[in-house]
């Protein structure tokens, strides 16, 4: 947030482009998030974080997952992944990848789907 | 703080696939509650792969919308139903939902067959466990199961079946026949 805060100022409006938001960046520490890594809040911001950051802060007060995360707030995913990597790097919040094939691999788990889907 | 550290939610992933206009989005809106989800992606007319990150400024980013629903089995355990676009040049964002997919559901459609081949060919090649959801148009010419299998040139144990996709009784034998599926593929591998 160097040199331009003035973009998140309210009279900035809906006409800033989502990559605006993220000064331009397509990459970030985030990249590699999976869409259904869980989000959660685990330090207090100190200085006052941009508005969509904040939103993300809220937003994740519970765990969340990455894609509920990018719909909640109304933000492509590469948008969400950038500014997650930011807040992560700060120590703000902590992602946490799906086990690689653990639960995929977990056939009580997958019979416990199986019936939840029968019972819909 | 305690409640924060509990255990981690468990998400499941499921890919529906298949040819534009094929009934992905009918699909994941029948069973779960839909969303679309924005992907803003770089892209370039003439396709992913050619470029390289220099030159960006030739590039437009595209909106892609992906269909996105939640269905949650208890506290703590949800599959998430991804449709992603079908043709090839959107493949960077299969590449990374199926990893670590469940499975994946290829909507077939007997007028354009022809269509959903490059998704049973994606799936074959990843070893991601699939079946076949033949969506049942009104007035569609009817093709067996059996038909379809041959066309599709599918392994003996990928199951085809019939369904329409409007129907969420006939989305959830779809969605549980994929589990099962994925289960025996799992107990095979073990």
């Amino acid at each position: 947030m160097s040199d331009s805060p003035q973009w998140f100022d309210e009279e900035a409006g809906p006409i800033v482009r989502p990559y605006a938001l993220i000064r331009g960046r397509t990459h970030s520490s985030g990249d590699t998030f999976d869409l259904v890594a869980t989000v959660r809040v685990i330090g207090e911001p100190t200085d006052e974080p941009g508005p969509e950051q904040q939103l993300i802060l809220r937003a994740a007060r519970n765990p969340i997952s990455v894609a509920d995360l990018a719909v909640e707030i109304d933000l492509p995913v590469g948008v969400v992944r950038v500014m997650l990597g930011d807040l992560r790097d700060n120590g703000l919040i902590s992602v946490t990848s799906p086990s690689a094939g653990g639960a995929r691999s977990n056939e009580r788990i997958l019979k416990e789907v199986i019936n939840g889907l029968r019972a819909l | 703080m305690d409640s924060v550290l509990s255990e981690d939610p468990v998400a499941l992933k499921i890919l529906v696939a298949g040819g534009f206009g094929v009934g992905k989005t009918t699909l994941v809106g029948s069973i779960s509650e839909i969303k679309p989800l924005r992907t803003e992606e770089v892209l370039s007319d003439r396709g992913i792969g050619v470029d390289d990150l220099d030159g960006v400024e030739t590039k437009s980013t595209t909106t892609v919308a992906m269909d996105f629903g939640r269905i949650t089995i208890r506290d703590g355990l949800v599959v998430y139903l991804f449709g992603t676009p079908g043709q090839e040049r959107f493949w960077f964002m299969w590449d990374e939902l199926s990893h670590g997919a469940l499975g994946a559901v290829v909507i077939a459609d007997t007028r354009r067959l022809t269509d959903c081949f490059p998704s049973v060919d994606y799936f074959e090649q990843r070893g991601t466990p699939f079946v076949v959801a033949v969506n049942c148009f009104d007035g569609a010419a009817q093709h067996s199961v059996d038909d379809v299998r041959i066309a599709l040139d599918l392994e003996d144990d990928v199951p085809v079946m019939l369904c329409d996709v409007r129907r969420r009784n006939s989305a959830k034998e779809v969605m549980i026949t994929l589990v099962e599926h994925s289960l025996r593929t799992l107990a095979s591998a073990n």
